[in-house]
């Protein structure tokens, strides 16, 4: 049988847009913008002021706090102001702006060449949280706080998510397939540190190649599994991906570590091993530039800070006129209205959608068909919860357990009646979650 | 057969003598204990149970006024009679100046750029976590869903191009509406105030005006030129102090950007 979980959808999936293309590397020419706060937790303080010259891979942000992260420059160049900037999520956040000389004059990396085993635990983790590696999956959490948690000894798995389930997006299957040998050791390095952990290489069926590649390499590693899942969304969101490998449930109250293991995006066990190894920050990342409005569509290896206004120009610029731009997948990925926006640690695509890809529906009421309910990997039924919400029954939408929502979008991909589900509940629980903090 | 009826007759009579000793006793050991002045301020309340207050019906506004946890004229229906009642009964004051809700927005679609053309429920609340905090240009200005339209049970609030605006006569000051916002620009006012500023943005007067033409600039013109010393630039906003205000009317003339009404 094959590895899953229950619920869940078929999209199209798009990847063949860009899934067979090389990498190609962009090199920035205009001002880089980096947000405080790309990661979870308390906003990572400035350690340059307006004037500075900094260095490829220099510090310019310190980590605000334990949930936090360093942020570094990746190009070399003046700082030319430190001042809220719009971001991928709408609002303005403080950034440092630096100007570009395009000379791209590097610090020196330290390198790390001892063997695994006389590597120490603090070692590795010192190295992660001097690079600033936060999860590259999408949610940015700081990957020293995630790989030390307080039950270190029952940690039983190391889950790298390869599954990439979201529709379009190809940079993990392409950092998977080119960079094979450092992935792996990335994922033996976060090993490591925990005294019985197994690690899983969790990988899609529907990418054959990565995963007869990953087998040729490790062939009969006692340590890491690849396990081939079934191909569906969300396979890729932590809960589903969890129990699809070791049958483990957890809900929302839980952390992964609570049922013994620990999720990586592969992107970010890449960025493991260049820290610890290379002793090189996490000052670039795979972006995937795709979409039926843009020319030519590819997987860049991009310099954090660089808009996506750029990155849209290098991909040939667009072919029609978009109709909808998404900074993410087309499921969970956050739609955008402007394109002076950075790339942060944790954008994974640019999605630029024509007027045919985006159907806009206008919703009728609920018809009681229950889809909605068989699609949850959540196991909660969207139809009474998106109803509470609209009600503004709070009490009753936390009894039906809408806190259990992982906002994926099945829902609203499968209503016949066009219900905006996912939004009308995800809304609801931001502010359940806003209130409880009061 | 007539000895049995008898016995049946005893037995119900017994047991029903006894269910009700049981009964009595119970009722007074289990009484509970209410507040006499919970009931008298309960009867003094209107009894219609609209829940304009913000509590459980008009029981429930009785509790809390008996325990002090609410002022004596907090109902919003019954107004200055109810009011009189009920301050006769537990003490205390009423205010004597009414307020009513106002929006602090006056960013009709006309002034107000949209940022983007949103897709998705009518509702202000869940618009509110779209990018950006919703679609108006302007982050601090009024969506115009109507989370507060219905959160008003007296039909103050309506619509009107865009921006809510609240009907003074129909308004009972309950501050259901202030609640239900989640931008935060909804404001109890004096209903005599003499100047209101009718914008909530606390951006750069450059950047309030990149979105909108009906935005306080934070010029500072207005405190300058107030002779009560009544208004104060506060993170790019003029806030109007309503005790000091008398009504002058000079802020309204000096405002380049003709936002204080």
């Amino acid at each position: 049988m094959k590895l899953t979980f229950k619920g869940g959808i078929h999209p199209y999936e798009g990847k063949e847009l860009t899934m067979d293309k090389d990498v190609i590397e962009y090199v920035p020419k205009g001002d880089m913008v980096y947000p405080l706060s790309q990661h979870i937790g308390a906003p990572a303080k400035a350690v340059v002021k307006k004037g500075d010259r900094v260095l490829v891979g220099q510090l310019i942000a310190e980590a605000g706090g334990f949930v936090s992260a360093n942020i570094h420059s990746s190009v070399s160049g003046t700082v030319k102001a430190v001042e809220p900037r719009l971001t991928a999520s709408g609002s303005k956040v403080n950034s440092i702006v630096i100007e570009n000389d395009n000379q791209f004059e590097k610090i020196e990396y330290v390198k790390n060449e001892k063997p695994l085993a006389e590597l120490t635990k603090e070692e590795i983790l010192e190295a992660i949280k001097n690079a600033g590696v936060v999860g590259m999956g999408g949610a940015g959490f700081p990957t020293n706080v995630k790989l030390s948690p307080k039950n270190a000894d029952e940690i039983d798995y190391i889950i790298v998510n390869a599954s990439e389930c979201e529709p379009y997006l190809t940079s993990d299957y392409r950092r998977l397939l080119d960079e094979t040998d450092k992935v792996i050791e990335g994922l033996r390095l976060a090993l490591a540190i925990f005294p019985k952990a197994k690690g899983i290489i969790a990988v899609e069926d529907n990418k054959p190649k990565a995963i007869q590649k990953l087998k040729e390499v490790l062939g009969n590693d006692p340590d890491i599994k690849v396990n081939s899942m079934k191909t569906k969304y969300p396979e890729g969101a932590e809960r589903q991906l969890i129990y699809a490998n070791t049958g483990r449930y957890i809900n929302s109250k839980m952390l992964p570590a609570d049922a013994g293991c620990i999720v990586h995006n592969v992107d970010t066990v890449y960025s493991i091993c260049e820290a610890v190894r290379q002793g090189k920050p996490l000052i670039q990342r795979l972006v995937t530039v795709t979409g039926d409005a843009i020319t030519e569509p590819c997987n860049y290896l991009v310099r954090i800070g660089t808009s996506f206004a750029e990155l849209i120009e290098a991909a040939g610029g667009f072919l029609q006129d978009p109709e909808k731009i998404i900074a993410g997948g087309p499921m969970m990925g956050k739609a955008i209205y402007d394109l002076n926006i950075p790339v942060t640690k944790s954008s994974s695509a640019i999605l630029c959608m024509t007027k045919d890809e985006v159907s806009e529906y206008e919703p009728s009421n609920c018809i009681r068909c229950g889809r909605c309910v068989e699609v949850c990997p959540g196991r909660v039924m969207p139809n009474k919860l998106a109803t509470l919400a609209e009600q503004g029954d709070l009490e009753e939408f936390q009894k039906l357990n809408g806190m259990e929502c992982c906002e994926c979008g099945c829902c609203s991909y499968v209503c016949p009646a066009k219900r905006h589900l996912t939004q009308t509940i995800a809304g609801t629980r931001k502010a359940i979650l806003a209130n409880r903090k009061k | 057969m007539g000895a049995s009826i008898l016995y049946a007759a005893a037995v119900i009579g017994i047991v029903g003598i006894l269910a009700g000793i049981l009964l009595g006793v119970a009722s007074e050991k289990f009484k509970v204990k209410v507040d006499e002045k919970e009931i008298k301020v309960r009867e003094a309340l209107p009894g219609n149970n609209c829940g304009g207050c913000g509590y459980p019906g008009c029981d429930g506004l009785a509790a809390a006024i008996a325990k002090g946890e609410a002022k004596p004229d907090a109902c919003p229906v019954g107004g200055e009679a109810v009011a009189k009642k009920i301050v006769e009964i537990v003490g205390g004051e009423i205010d004597s100046v009414r307020h009513v809700a106002h929006v602090k927005c006056a960013g009709t679609c006309e002034k107000a750029k949209d940022a983007y053309d949103y897709v998705g429920p009518e509702d202000c609340q869940i618009a509110a976590n779209a990018p950006g905090g919703g679609p108006k240009g302007c982050s601090f200005g009024c969506l115009g869903y109507g989370s507060c339209k219905r959160a008003c049970q007296f039909d103050a609030i309506s619509i009107v191009d865009g921006v809510a605006v609240v009907d003074k006569d129909k308004c009972k000051s309950c501050g259901q509406c202030v609640l239900a916002c989640p931008r935060h620009i909804i404001e109890m006012v004096p209903e005599d105030a003499g100047a209101i500023v009718e914008c909530n943005s606390k951006e750069f007067g450059k950047d309030v005006k990149a979105v909108c033409s009906a935005g306080c600039i934070g010029c500072g013109l207005c405190q300058r030129n107030c002779p009560q010393g009544a208004i104060t630039v506060k993170d790019h906003l003029a806030v109007v102090d309503y005790a000091k205000c008398t009504g002058c009317g000079t802020c309204k003339e000096k405002c380049p950007v003709k936002i204080i009404k």
